[in-house]
């Protein structure tokens, strides 16, 4: 008997511990509200579930408890009764799925006009890079990399040249812009993480992954770490800052091209740089690009 | 070597001094019992670390003593030993090894030798992962699902040394559970007794055996995963070792996949979670039928839902990466594919439930241990589902939520139904009966105590807290609350820790002091507790083996006499 | 009984009277079950080595997959685990201990072989470390070569006890073995 009670009170304490707990998401920043509604359906149905389930639980211990002289009911079996359940529980299943299919639908086809901007994580930190005006990012890879060219862009590539870098800085995107984020990783596995953007992905060395969202809240947020990369870990912060089209304008024009960080290096620098683009890369003459 | 048809005249190995009896012991129930010990022994260790973290969680900075790579080592070694070392050693090797040959009327398992073997390999596998706390360096922190690069790479603690460790002793008990694997599914399909069909069997022992097949398919992923990442580590090859920047240099490997290693992981790892919850379905079927004194409803509905679960889990294991970076339109399949599971998993809910409808139910500990294991399998089965639904596992995915859902899901149910495991059976293993009033105490903190700290834990990730995080830190989102919330949860895991003290003291005591048990304390039906000796004696059954005229569950028929009858007695033909 | 007949028995209403069924011998069950599990471990490698070696559409991945060459070694090796396995069959068939020793001295002589494989292709420098495709070649060979280590002492112990059931048993692991590394040997031919 008190197990019953403790089961219904669990029920109705979760219940009441859902309305009124302090502890939801964040509010939304981003496009990803299919993401919030399919969690929101599902959240529904398997809310009825739990319920209706563990009530009934509750109810069954408190209704079948032993009483002397009562005996069980023999019936080995119910194929009818057992079919209508699959049923239903098939339909329930399909209701939170369809929603949940829909958004990752949409999340997996980025829309054509987005622009594309790269994160890149090492341990235990964030970098940026923008395409710069000619709208496309140049080739870049961990063997690339050097003192002076941190994100390991290939210096041959004339792609690159305008890039823009953020070196541990804060991300700038403007409002309102879809953009794909495409992520690499110097090292280990990271994630980027967002919480109100909805979205994450992992950066995985050797590979490049992505996903795309359109920020559609000004403000500035934390972007985290969500894969385990080592002991700075819970340490590996960003922020990103969503702004109006003219403040991101007006900000992308204050930052550094890769270009003109090649044009402040020192000779010596830019000799080791070269070597290692050309160590790995048939060699090909600086002057001619 | 024996014979191996289960006959009257099979020799067995007899012992004959107290070494050969209990230490190399070829008797599937000392077997059984080394098993257990040696795993609930790991497993203190793995529970003592979880208190460790929730100690840094709860309060941080208040132990200088947990810096970031201790607590990620803490996180690491929980892990890896709970899911491994401890449930699965314990609910097959344990389990599996004492009920398999009682259940289905056998002398012992078909292969005694490899049996006993099976242990020694396990325990060597226990002795390597403690080697790990000593080795330099410590053990690994590279998260239970050691992924490379981080696992072998500086800047994860452990990635000398402790790794290796780790990867030797999960390769040593990928060998032992193939062994005892290999036992307990050719024990049940071959040394049935007379009568004994296979739709006959108690359902502990079709979870028990779907469970073995599957780690029989599902270990080699581990292992070949295990030996590439060593080889990667030690001899310099490039399985899963992309170019990459460590300490300020390029590494020398070049090419290898980190995704290949995720999926060789969760080949193993999916099937895995199924591995743990297959036996604890069966053995919480058989307790709920037993103390409702009703025959399990829908056997037949429950067996076919085991054996479809074991086999959906090896087409699921991808829900795992929706944000790992691998081909985004596998999302669609593995998200249905996950989804479909739970159609069977709900059909297994609902005939608990409807075995209780119109039963006569006792509330022994057992049972209530079995009552409170629904309650929290429906609760990490549903959070399962958000998980599984692609799309919202993408703000989920990595947060405290998921910590929650699979603790609940696959820690909290699995041991509660342990424990309901260990008062039902105790009474046979030992001949001794434990005390009610410590096991009901023990009931009631466990319980409450297990919900107040996993339930806050869904709301903390769907707020978007991180998992795996040494602090928090001055985070935006993150507001004072959930530090409260972090103490909170901390508070009561320590007091459940403190409460499994009433268990083993309980289990302790009740070995010598407690009174003498009824050779069928329960009333059930199926062949364990109708051994000729309680606790059984080496062989079993005496001079003849028992001969099945009917299933486990006849509780409660009709016109019978008593409110149960036994598996070994006659039919009378036509019955009403 | 088919297993979907009994696997769909109503076990709650009376069966037939209880009799004792024949059954394989668990030695051949078990084996059975063991086929299962190495064929699994084979085929989880054989799915990575395919992975691993699709891996240069990757952004960063240079190519650095490069096949072994296929030494005339390879196909002698082939041709004597295959001889073993028609040694083990007339042993299983004619119940010939003779033709079993014959066997594991075939077996005995292919790991002298595969030994050999191995030094030539370290000799060439094509060293565990330097290349992905020869890590995947040593670590596939060096399984198998266990597994033939395992089916040696198995074999011993059955010869030493003459036990035709078990040198029956042994015929049989040999002809899984003979597949498996006749896959493998595709594998590695083909690549």
């Amino acid at each position: 008997m008190p197990v019953a009670v403790a089961i219904a009170m669990l029920v109705v304490g979760s219940v009441a511990f859902h309305l009124f707990s302090p502890w939801w998401r964040t509010p939304i920043a981003s496009n990803w509200g299919s993401i919030d509604s399919a969690l929101d359906v599902t959240l529904w149905i398997c809310g009825a579930a739990f319920v209706g389930l563990n009530l009934f639980l509750a109810w069954a211990l408190v209704k079948y408890r032993h009483r002397p002289g009562h005996r069980a009911h023999y019936e080995p079996e119910n194929p009818s009764l057992e079919r209508r359940l699959t049923f239903w529980t098939a339909i329930g299943i399909a209701g939170m799925l369809a929603p949940g299919l829909a958004a990752w639908g949409k999340y997996v086809s980025v829309p054509k006009e987005a622009t594309v901007i790269e994160a890149v994580g090492q341990q235990w930190q964030w970098s940026f890079r923008y395409p710069g005006p000619d709208g496309v990012l140049g080739a870049a890879g961990v063997k690339y990399i050097t003192p002076d060219n941190g994100l390991g862009l290939d210096p041959l590539d004339p792609f690159g040249r305008d890039d823009i870098l953020v070196e541990s800085g804060d991300l700038h995107l403007p409002v309102g812009k879809p953009v794909k984020i495409v992520l690499r990783s110097k090292d280990v596995l990271h994630d980027f993480y967002v919480p109100e953007f909805r979205a994450k992905m992992d950066l995985v060395p050797g590979i490049v992954t992505y996903f795309w969202l359109t920020p559609t809240k000004t403000g500035t947020f934390d972007i985290l770490c969500a894969e385990l990369c080592g002991t700075g870990h819970h340490a590996m912060r960003g922020k990103v800052v969503v702004e109006t089209p003219q403040a991101f304008a007006q900000w992308q024009a204050q930052q550094s091209s890769f270009g003109q960080i090649l044009a402040e290096a020192p000779p010596a620098a830019m000799s080791i740089l070269l070597i290692k683009a050309n160590a790995c890369i048939v060699p090909a003459s600086w002057s001619i690009r | 070597m024996a014979t191996t048809l289960a006959d009257d005249l099979r020799p067995l190995h007899h012992p004959h001094s107290w070494v050969t009896k209990y230490v190399w012991s070829q008797d599937h129930k000392v077997i059984a019992i080394q098993y257990s010990c040696t795993a609930i022994g790991i497993g203190l260790v793995a529970l003592v670390l979880s208190a460790l973290m929730r100690l840094q969680l709860g309060f941080p900075g208040a132990f200088p003593a947990i810096q970031p790579d201790n607590y990620l080592q803490f996180v690491s070694m929980h892990g890896m030993i709970m899911v491994v070392y401890l449930l699965t050693a314990l609910l097959l090797g344990g389990f599996g090894n004492y009920l398999i040959p009682l259940m289905i009327g056998a002398r012992d398992m078909v292969f005694p030798f490899v049996n006993m073997l099976s242990f020694w390999f396990y325990l060597l596998s226990v002795i390597v992962l403690v080697a790990g706390f000593f080795v330099p360096g410590g053990p690994t922190g590279a998260g239970w699902t050691l992924y490379p690069p981080q696992a072998i790479s500086e800047g994860t603690p452990g990635h000398q040394w402790g790794i290796v460790t780790m990867l030797v002793s999960l390769a040593i008990f990928v060998a032992a559970f193939t062994m005892g694997g290999l036992n307990y599914v050719t024990t049940v399909l071959q040394a049935r007794t007379r009568g004994m069909t296979l739709m006959r069997m108690p359902l502990s022992v079709w979870g028990i055996f779907t469970a073995s097949v599957m780690g029989l398919l599902a270990f080699p992923a581990l292992f070949v995963a295990a030996i590439m990442m060593l080889f990667d580590h030690l001899a310099g090859t490039s399985f899963f070792m992309p170019t990459m920047q460590s300490m300020g240099a390029i590494t020398p490997t070049q090419g290898g996949s980190p995704l290949l290693f995720q999926h060789l992981f969760w080949f193993f790892g999916h099937p895995e979670v199924y591995i743990v919850a297959l036996p604890a379905f069966g053995i919480v079927s058989d307790l709920i039928s037993v103390h409702a004194r009703r025959n399990i409803f829908g056997y037949r509905m429950m067996v076919w839902a085991i054996v479809i679960i074991g086999a959906l889990s090896f087409l699921v294991w991808a829900h795992h990466m929706y944000v790992s970076g691998m081909n985004p339109y596998f999302g669609f399949f593995f998200a249905t594919s996950t989804l479909i599971i739970a159609i069977p998993t709900a059909i297994k809910v609902y005939n608990w439930l409807l075995t209780l409808w119109r039963g006569d139910i006792h509330l022994r500990v057992p049972m209530l241990f079995a009552i409170a294991f629904i309650f929290t399998f429906i609760h990490g089965g549903l959070s399962g589902l958000f998980l599984g639904n692609v799309s919202v596992d993408v703000p989920l995915s990595d947060t405290f939520f998921v910590v929650a859902h699979f603790h609940m899901v696959m820690g909290v149910s699995p041991v509660l139904v342990i424990f309901g495991a260990i008062y039902h059976w105790y009474p046979k293993i030992f001949g001794r009966m434990w005390n009610e009033t410590l096991g009901k105490l023990h009931f009631w903190i466990t319980f409450l105590g297990v919900y107040a700290i996993f339930l806050p834990m869904h709301y903390l990730g769907i707020l978007g807290v991180p998992r795996r995080y040494y602090a928090l830190g001055e985070t935006a989102f993150i507001p004072q609350s959930v530090h409260l919330a972090n103490a909170w949860i901390s508070i009561a895991a320590l007091v459940v820790f403190c409460a499994q003290g009433l268990f083993f003291f309980n289990m302790i005591w009740s070995l010598f002091r407690g009174p003498r048990a009824d050779p069928n304390p329960w009333g059930a039906a199926s062949l364990e507790w109708l051994t000729p000796d309680t606790p059984p004696a080496h062989g079993n059954w005496g001079p003849h083996l028992p001969v099945v005229y009917r299933w486990a569950y006849d509780y409660s028929v009709p016109g019978a006499a008593r409110d149960f009858i036994p598996q070994t007695e006659p039919q009378v033909e036509q019955r009403a | 009984m088919t297993i979907l007949a009994r696997l769909t028995e109503k076990s709650w209403e009376p069966g037939p009277q209880p009799v004792e069924r024949d059954r394989p011998s668990a030695g051949a069950v078990g084996m059975v079950a063991y086929f299962g599990v190495a064929m699994v471990m084979f085929s989880l490698l054989l799915a990575a080595y395919l992975m691993r070696m699709g891996l240069h559409a990757g952004t960063e991945h240079v190519h650095d997959w490069k096949p072994m060459p296929d030494p005339p070694l390879l196909w002698i090796n082939t041709l004597v685990l295959a001889a073993s396995s028609v040694a083990w069959e007339v042993a299983r068939r004619e119940r010939a201990v003779r033709a079993a020793i014959v066997g594991s001295a075939l077996g005995v002589l292919f790991l002298g072989g595969q030994l050999l494989l191995w030094r030539h292709y370290q000799g060439a420098g094509y060293t565990l470390s330097s290349n992905p495709a020869n890590a995947f070649f040593y670590l596939l060979t060096a399984l198998h070569g266990l597994h033939i280590i395992g089916g040696l002492f198995a074999a011993g112990r059955a010869l030493a006890a003459a036990n035709m059931r078990n040198v029956a048993l042994c015929a049989l692991y040999w002809h899984f073995l003979l597949i498996v590394w006749l896959v493998l040997a595709a594998l590695l031919l083909s690549t």
